[in-house]
């Protein structure tokens, strides 16, 4: 169980025009702006749930982890995670939950893979038989056996991450961090990675919170979704609340073999060739089952296909509704 | 077999101490051209010093053996006791943010950087020492490495050596602390480097200081460091003498340990993480 409630935090940040001129002047007296990156943030999060945590860069995604996983003392607020709070209860706190940040690296550079597992199993105290347990699961699910033995610095992008994930699993946290887990990863390292989390969670029953830019992820990873922009929550809700928000219109896509299609009220053509035609329906006026029925009066239909805005295009129509 | 029950609270740095080593023993192409700079380093010193000798035993504060004796130990544990060998990774980690995953740890910081640093220096000194000794107890007297004062200066040797070393880095996680909040590092660095190099001995060893100086300087944390068992392996330092430099070194230990873990506690507090 993780409770936030009207955590803030302002971050002094150094500023200075370009230009030697004003290099030399800052030597003397440096001019600091104030950056709200977290603005009385609050929300609850139960065990065994996925959320993804989004919003633009800067949003303060990251600082938000930080605050929950102990790094990042807030200056007003609390915040308590299984009764710990923890920046106060830092080392008691960190032995529950799991880290991977997407864009540094926890695994030591020159030395192979397993020597920073080892490393790892020692920091956590875990037991030695949980660990041979965890780390032989890992290997199969996330195949890793075969670069165990390769130093950090020989790896792919793709197989490191997935070393990452898994460094972050050995000590069966209760919570997960993912602040970007599948970056820069190609479609196969993505797939794996997504896979394996949604086991996770539910065989393990882990909180996972997932900070990422790639909508593919939040719809293959989370029921929830929290959009954070210049440091306050913005919404909370599922994926599909999300998209009946910003916009009931569907494009169907008709493929046809004779007839005409005459669409009902609520539905316009876009375009009409060929046996194909694209409507576009505003569900708010009529439900696409009716628009449906009513074309299959007139026409013989072949194939449909029905296309919500993409996750993406959901995120940037969310982004301009709130000005971020 | 490994009981779970026992909680060994030191295994996990001592797990750090490991993994820095074995990162540290790779590096053998350094090692071996610090040990071909480091032998005729050597030699160049013993050199000058004989010629100074030769110009007025008698204005030497040091025998002539004592002081090769203290030039070869220098050398062959100069890994061990230079004052600007950092761990590198403990500042990139600072600066580029990764300090994010240890924090996020069941671990304490600074015993984490201390074993780092104590386990960096131990690895390269034992890739680079051997050589330099047996070299140096080979060459003819005065120029070599004579044999230890008796065996209890020995002994002392190698007790003092530990807290020498434990010393140093208790005095760079200082450094550590203070950079902390600055993202460049060098220039605390520097003025912590040219001070420690001078008045631990490095350079020259203390004896040599003009007499009011060297009193000063015999007190000071950095006389603590190589200059106790460098001094005490050939008899220089000897008797309660000996008793004096390990309570100094001590004492200065309890210091620097101190001041460490509070600088390293509160720039802790108010870290801002770099970078996304």
């Amino acid at each position: 169980m993780i409770e936030l409630n009207n955590i803030s935090k302002t971050f002094k940040i150094a500023k200075r025009n370009a230009g030697m001129k004003a290099a030399a002047k800052a030597l003397f007296s440096r001019e600091y702006t104030e950056i709200k990156a977290l603005d009385s943030v609050s929300f609850s999060i139960d065990d065994g749930e996925t959320v993804g945590y989004i919003g633009p860069n800067g949003a303060g995604k990251s600082s938000t982890v930080k605050v929950m996983s102990g790094i990042l003392t807030p200056d007003s607020g609390s915040c308590t995670i299984d009764g710990l709070t923890p920046w106060k209860d830092r080392r008691r706190h960190v032995q529950n939950i799991g880290v991977v940040f997407g864009q540094r690296s926890q695994l030591w550079w020159d030395v192979p893979v397993i020597d920073s597992f080892e490393l790892l199993r020692d920091i956590y105290s875990v037991p030695e038989e949980r660990y041979k347990k965890n780390l032989s699961e890992m290997c199969e699910l996330l195949s890793l056996s075969e670069i165990l033995k390769t130093p950090a610095r020989q790896l792919s992008l793709g197989q490191r991450m997935r070393c990452e994930i898994a460094g972050a699993l050995l000590h069966d946290p209760k919570i997960l961090f993912l602040d970007e887990p599948t970056i820069g990863l190609d479609a196969v390292s993505k797939i794996a990675v997504r896979d394996f989390i949604k086991k996770l969670n539910r065989e393990k029953n882990t909180t996972v919170i997932l900070t990422t830019h790639d909508m593919q992820d939040i719809e293959a990873l989370t029921d929830r979704i929290l959009l954070i922009g210049r440091g306050k929550i913005l919404l909370d809700g599922t994926l599909s609340e999300l998209r009946a928000r910003t916009s009931t219109i569907r494009k169907l896509t008709v493929t046809y073999s004779g007839g005409t299609v005459t669409p009902p009220a609520g539905a316009v053509i876009i375009n009409d060739r060929g046996g194909h035609c694209t409507l576009s329906v505003d569900t708010g006026v009529i439900s696409v089952s009716r628009v449906i029925q009513e074309i299959a009066k007139t026409s013989d239909i072949t194939d449909l296909a029905l296309d919500s805005e993409s996750t993406d295009e959901l995120v940037v129509s969310l982004y301009r509704e709130f000005a971020i | 077999m490994r009981s779970p029950v026992i909680f060994n609270p030191l295994k996990k740095y001592l797990s750090y101490f490991r993994i820095r080593f074995n990162t540290g023993i790779q590096y053998r192409t350094a090692a071996i051209s610090g040990l071909v700079t480091q032998i005729f380093w050597g030699i160049f010193n013993v050199l000058l010093y004989k010629a100074f000798y030769e110009g007025d035993p008698t204005a030497f504060p040091m025998g002539i053996a004592e002081t090769t004796a203290y030039v070869w130990l220098r050398q062959a544990f100069f890994a061990q006791f230079n004052q600007f060998s950092f761990d590198e990774s403990i500042f990139s980690d600072i600066s580029s943010g990764n300090v994010a995953y240890d924090l996020a740890r069941p671990m304490d910081i600074y015993s984490v950087w201390y074993s780092k640093l104590i386990s960096m220096k131990v690895s390269n000194t034992l890739l680079r020492f051997a050589p330099i000794i047996i070299f140096s107890l080979l060459l003819p007297s005065p120029y070599g490495l004579s044999l230890p004062y008796s065996f209890s200066s020995f002994m002392a040797f190698l007790i003092t050596m530990l807290l020498a070393l434990l010393n140093l880095c208790a005095l760079q996680l200082i450094i550590y602390a203070l950079t902390f909040h600055t993202l460049n590092s060098k220039g605390i660095r520097v003025i912590f480097v040219s001070i420690g190099e001078l008045f631990s001995g490095n350079l020259i060893p203390l004896p040599f200081f003009p007499e009011k100086a060297r009193l000063f300087l015999e007190l000071s944390p950095f006389a603590a460091m190589s200059n106790v068992p460098f001094r005490i392996y050939s008899g220089n330092i000897n008797g309660s003498e000996i008793l004096i430099s390990m309570t100094l070194q001590v004492f200065w230990l309890c210091v620097l340990f101190i001041t460490g873990r509070l600088l390293t506690d509160r720039s802790l507090k108010k870290v801002v993480i770099q970078g996304g």
